[in-house]
C-alpha cells in the first residue's frame, strides 16, 4: 500500500493519458467519414463523386442521332474515324439544348494544318503539307470538304 | 513567372512540391533526436561527465520538437484536414506515421522524462512562486506534493526506463524521416536503404553540436565558468558521430559513383553544377571535412583551454551550417532534376509567403523562444542564490 | 437544322434516355455500371500518333485542367543514331497546340502521347498518408478532392510525372480516365478526340474488348517496367530510348 502511496503521482500522470486517450477515440469515432473504408482504405463516396462530374463532350454517338446526314457524308470519307468533336469543339451543352446552344463557326486555315502540316516527326504514311507551298493561299475548303476530304470532284470531272 | 528549366522536364515538375519549409522539418527533427541522444548517454551509458547538459538537452530537445510539426503544417495545401492523419493513418505510407510517432515521442518520452526529472523542482517551485507562475506550477504537479525520498526513487527508476525506451523511440523518429525519402523508388537521388541511417547520424551530429553550443552560450551569459571536461567529453562524441555519419555519405556516395546506373549521369551533372555550392563545398568541405578536422586537431593534440573553446565554437557552428545544407541538398536537391533525366528546373525560394524565407527565419528562430521560456520555467541547472535556495540546496544535497 | 430536344425525344426515344441519363450526373444515374465487371487501361499506339494536340485540349476542356498543368500531354523525342541513350525531348505547353515543323532529320524523330499509367501497384497511392488517393475497384487511380491534404507526397512518388497540385483547390490532381465518361459508357475525351485512332480506352475484363486481341499480336511496352508499378498503359511501337 505504501508503495502505491508514493507512486500516487504516477497514476495521476496515467489518468491525464487515459483520458487523453479516451478523447482521440471518442472525436475518431465522430469524424471517420462514413463510407471510410467500403472498399478499401479510402473513402467509398469519393468514388460515386468523381462518377458524377459534368461532362463537356457529347461523344460522335450523340451528334450522329441527329446529324444522320452528316454521318452518311462522313463514313464514306478517310474522315469516318474522326470524332465530330474533335474539330467542333465540346459540345455537350449544344445536345443538350440544340435551339439555344449553337456551335461555333469553324475555321479551316487552323483546323486542318493543325494535323496535316507536315512534320518529320508524324507517321510517314499520314497524309501531311507544307500548307504554305501547298495551297497557294487559297483556304483548305476550295478543294477539300472537311466532312470527307478527297477531292472526288476533280476526279469526276463535273463542276 | 517563368521558371529557368534546362533541357526536358515532365510538364508538371517543372515547379518543385517541396520548398525550404520540408528542408527545415528533417533539420528540427534531427536537432531533436540528437539532443535526446546526447540526454542519454548520461542516463543510461552513465558518461558522468556530460551531466551539466543532461536538463539542457532535454529542454532543447522539446523545444525543437514543437516547433517540428509546424513547417509541415504551413506547408500543407489544406492545413485544416491534417487531423486525418490521425483518423484514419495509412499503413503503407511512411507520412502517416509521422503523426503517431511525433505523439509518443513529444508525450510518452520527452514530456515524460522532463517531468519525472523536475517533478521535485516543480513541487518546490509550486509552494515558493505567487501569481500566474505558481498557477503553471500547480498545475504542473497534478495535484500531487509528494517529493519522499521513496517516490523520489521511484521517479528516478521510472525516468531511467523511460529513457532506455526513449533511444529507440528516438532512431525511430528520425529513421522514419529518412525512410521518408528513402523509400520513395521514382527518384534515385532519395531512393536508398541508407537514407534512414545517414539521416539518424546527422541528426545525432547536429544534436551533439546545438547543445555544445548552447551549453558554452549559456554558460556566457550566466557569466559561469565552462566545465572543459564536460565540454571536452561531449565534443569527443562529435567527433566520432561525425567520423560514422562521413563514413556512411561517402558510403552512398562511392557507391552511387560505382555502380553508375541509369541515373548517374543527370545526378553527376547536378551535383557538378545547379548543387556544386551547396553540396560539394558548403556541406561536404565546409560542413563536415573541415569541422571534423578541427574537433581531430583538439583530440590529438594538446591545445589550451581557450583555444578548444574557440575551435569547438567555430567547429559546431560549421557544422550546423553542414547538417542544413545536406537537409537542402537531399531535399531540394531530389527535386531538381527531371524523373526522365533530360533536364533540371530551378528552385527560386520566395521571401514573405507562407512557404518562403521568412516563414523559415521565423520557424528556426522560435524553438530558441521557446527554449528561453523553458529554461526560465524549468532552470536546468542547480539555483545558487535565488530566493527557493534553502529548499532546492536541500533536495540537490541528497542527490 | 433546328431539333428541340422534345423533338429528339420523340425521334429517337433510346439515344434520349441515354443521353438524359449521361448529363443528369448524379451516381444514380449509371446505375447499370458495375465496378467489379471491369479492369480499365489505355493503349496508346506510337506508331499512329502525328503531335495534334486534340488529347491534350480535349483532356483540359473536359476536366477544367489549370493552364500550364497536365493530365495528359505529348512529348516530341528525337533519338540520334549515334547517341540513342540521349534523346532530345520537347514539349511546348504539353504538345497543346501542336509543333513547330522538326528541324533535324537524321535519326528517329516520333511523338509521344503521356498520361497516368493507372498502375495496379501504384506508388503514388501507397505513399498517401490519409487515404486520400487510392485504385479503385475498377482499376482507375483517382484522388478523394474533399479528404486530399495537399502534402505533395504522391506528386513526388509518381515515377512518370502524372500528378501536379492544383494551384487553386490546393489538392492532388492527376488523369481520371475520365471517370464521370467510362462509367455511363462513353470513352475518355482523349481517346473519343483523338484523329488516328492512337489512344484507346481497354477494359482488360472484358473479353469481347479489342484490346486482347491487340495485346495477342504485337508487341507491346509499359514505361519503366524496372519499377514493377504494374501499369496499364500499354504502348505499342515504343522505343526504348523513351523514359
Amino acid at each position: 500500500m505504501k508503495a502505491f502511496k508514493d507512486a500516487g503521482h504516477l497514476f495521476r500522470l496515467a489518468s491525464v493519458f487515459l483520458v487523453g486517450g479516451v478523447l482521440f477515440l471518442a472525436f475518431r469515432g465522430v469524424l471517420v467519414p462514413r463510407s471510410f473504408g467500403q472498399y478499401g482504405h479510402y473513402r467509398g463516396n469519393a468514388i460515386k463523386e468523381t462518377a458524377a462530374l459534368p461532362i463537356s463532350y457529347a461523344g460522335h454517338q450523340v451528334c450522329e442521332s441527329c446529324h444522320a446526314d452528316l454521318l452518311e457524308v462522313k463514313s464514306k470519307g478517310v474522315h469516318k474515324r474522326v470524332a465530330c468533336e474533335a474539330c467542333h469543339g465540346p459540345l455537350a451543352t449544344h445536345a443538350d439544348d440544340p435551339a439555344s446552344v449553337q456551335p461555333a463557326k469553324l475555321d479551316t486555315a487552323v483546323l486542318c494544318v493543325r494535323c496535316h502540316e507536315a512534320n518529320l516527326a508524324k507517321p510517314k504514311n499520314f497524309p501531311q503539307v507544307v500548307s504554305a507551298e501547298h495551297s497557294g493561299g487559297a483556304p483548305c475548303e476550295t478543294c477539300h470538304q472537311p466532312h470527307s476530304p478527297a477531292i472526288v470532284a476533280v476526279a469526276g470531272g463535273s463542276q | 513567372m517563368q521558371i529557368p528549366v534546362e533541357g526536358f522536364m515532365y510538364p508538371n515538375e517543372v515547379e518543385l512540391q517541396w520548398s525550404v519549409l520540408i528542408v527545415l522539418y528533417p533539420f528540427l527533427t534531427g536537432l531533436v533526436a540528437g539532443a535526446f541522444i546526447l540526454a542519454s548517454l548520461e542516463r543510461v551509458f552513465m558518461v558522468k561527465a556530460v551531466k551539466p547538459t543532461y536538463r539542457l538537452a532535454l529542454l532543447t530537445a522539446l523545444a525543437f520538437l514543437i516547433v517540428a510539426p509546424l513547417p509541415l503544417q504551413l506547408h500543407l495545401g489544406h492545413p485544416e484536414r491534417s487531423f486525418e492523419m490521425y483518423l484514419t493513418p495509412h499503413r503503407s505510407s511512411a507520412m502517416a506515421m509521422f503523426g503517431f510517432v511525433y505523439l509518443w515521442y513529444l508525450l510518452a518520452v520527452l514530456v515524460v522524462e522532463i517531468w519525472l526529472d523536475y517533478r521535485r523542482d516543480i513541487v518546490v517551485m509550486s509552494q515558493c512562486t505567487t501569481g500566474w507562475k505558481r498557477l503553471v506550477y500547480r498545475v504542473l504537479t497534478l495535484g500531487s506534493t509528494n517529493i519522499s525520498e521513496r517516490s523520489l526513487h521511484i521517479d528516478e527508476r521510472v525516468g531511467w526506463l523511460v529513457t532506455v525506451i526513449g533511444i529507440p523511440s528516438a532512431f525511430l523518429l528520425h529513421g522514419y524521416v529518412g525512410f521518408i525519402f528513402g523509400s520513395v523508388k521514382a527518384n534515385p537521388w532519395w531512393s536508398s536503404p541508407l537514407m534512414p541511417v545517414v539521416f539518424l547520424f546527422s541528426a545525432m551530429v547536429s544534436g551533439i553540436a546545438i547543445v555544445m553550443l548552447l551549453y558554452m552560450l549559456m554558460c556566457r551569459l550566466r557569466r559561469e565558468p565552462i566545465d572543459m571536461d564536460c565540454v571536452d567529453t561531449v565534443a569527443k562524441y562529435l567527433f566520432y558521430t561525425f567520423i560514422i555519419d562521413f563514413s556512411l555519405e561517402m558510403l552512398d556516395l562511392i557507391h552511387r559513383i560505382y555502380e553508375a546506373d541509369e541515373s548517374f549521369r543527370s545526378l553527376d551533372f547536378m551535383v557538378h553544377t545547379r548543387l556544386f555550392l551547396s553540396q560539394v563545398v558548403i556541406q561536404i568541405l565546409l560542413g563536415t571535412v573541415l569541422p571534423i578536422l578541427l574537433i581531430g586537431l583538439t583530440q590529438v593534440v594538446k591545445l589550451a583551454a581557450k583555444q578548444r573553446k574557440r575551435i569547438y565554437v567555430v567547429a559546431g557552428c560549421l557544422t550546423m551550417i553542414g547538417i542544413f545544407a545536406m537537409r537542402w541538398n537531399v531535399v531540394i536537391g531530389g527535386q531538381l532534376f527531371s524523373k526522365s533525366f533530360l533536364g533540371y528546373t530551378t528552385y527560386k525560394m520566395a521571401f514573405a509567403t507562407r512557404e518562403g524565407l521568412l516563414t523559415a527565419i521565423v520557424l528556426t528562430v522560435l524553438p530558441f523562444v521557446i527554449l528561453g521560456v523553458l529554461v526560465k520555467l524549468l532552470p536546468p541547472w542547480p539555483e545558487k542564490k535565488s530566493a527557493i535556495s534553502s529548499v532546492a540546496v536541500a533536495a540537490y544535497g541528497a542527490d | 437544322m433546328s431539333i428541340t430536344r422534345r423533338q429528339l425525344l420523340i425521334l429517337l426515344p433510346a439515344a434520349a434516355v441515354a443521353w438524359k441519363s449521361i448529363l443528369a450526373g448524379t451516381p444514380e444515374a449509371s446505375p447499370n455500371y458495375n465496378m467489379t465487371e471491369h479492369w480499365w487501361g489505355m493503349l496508346v499506339d506510337i506508331t499512329k500518333c502525328i503531335g495534334c494536340g486534340s488529347c491534350v485540349r480535349a483532356c483540359q476542356m473536359e476536366n477544367q485542367v489549370p493552364d500550364g498543368y497536365f493530365r495528359t500531354w505529348v512529348e516530341r523525342y528525337h533519338v540520334s543514331d549515334y547517341d540513342i541513350e540521349n534523346p532530345k525531348v520537347d514539349s511546348p505547353d504539353g504538345g497543346k497546340n501542336g509543333f513547330l515543323p522538326t528541324s533535324v532529320s537524321d535519326g528517329k524523330n516520333f511523338f509521344v502521347p503521356k498520361m497516368c499509367n493507372h498502375c495496379a501497384d501504384s506508388p503514388c497511392t501507397q505513399v498517401c498518408p490519409v487515404g486520400a488517393t487510392f485504385v479503385s475497384p475498377d482499376g482507375v487511380v483517382l484522388v478523394d478532392q474533399k479528404y486530399c491534404l495537399g502534402c505533395r507526397y504522391c506528386v513526388q512518388a509518381c515515377p512518370y510525372g502524372c500528378r501536379f497540385v492544383d494551384p487553386k483547390k490546393k489538392t492532388a490532381q492527376k488523369c481520371t480516365l475520365c471517370y464521370h465518361r467510362i462509367t455511363k459508357g462513353l470513352t475518355t475525351a482523349c481517346c473519343e478526340n483523338c484523329p488516328t485512332g492512337a489512344r484507346q480506352l481497354a477494359d482488360l475484363k472484358n473479353p469481347n474488348d479489342p484490346i486482347h486481341e491487340f495485346l495477342k499480336t504485337h508487341s507491346v511496352q509499359v514505361l519503366k517496367p524496372y519499377l514493377a508499378t504494374r501499369s496499364k498503359l500499354f504502348y505499342n511501337g515504343l522505343d526504348g530510348s523513351v523514359r
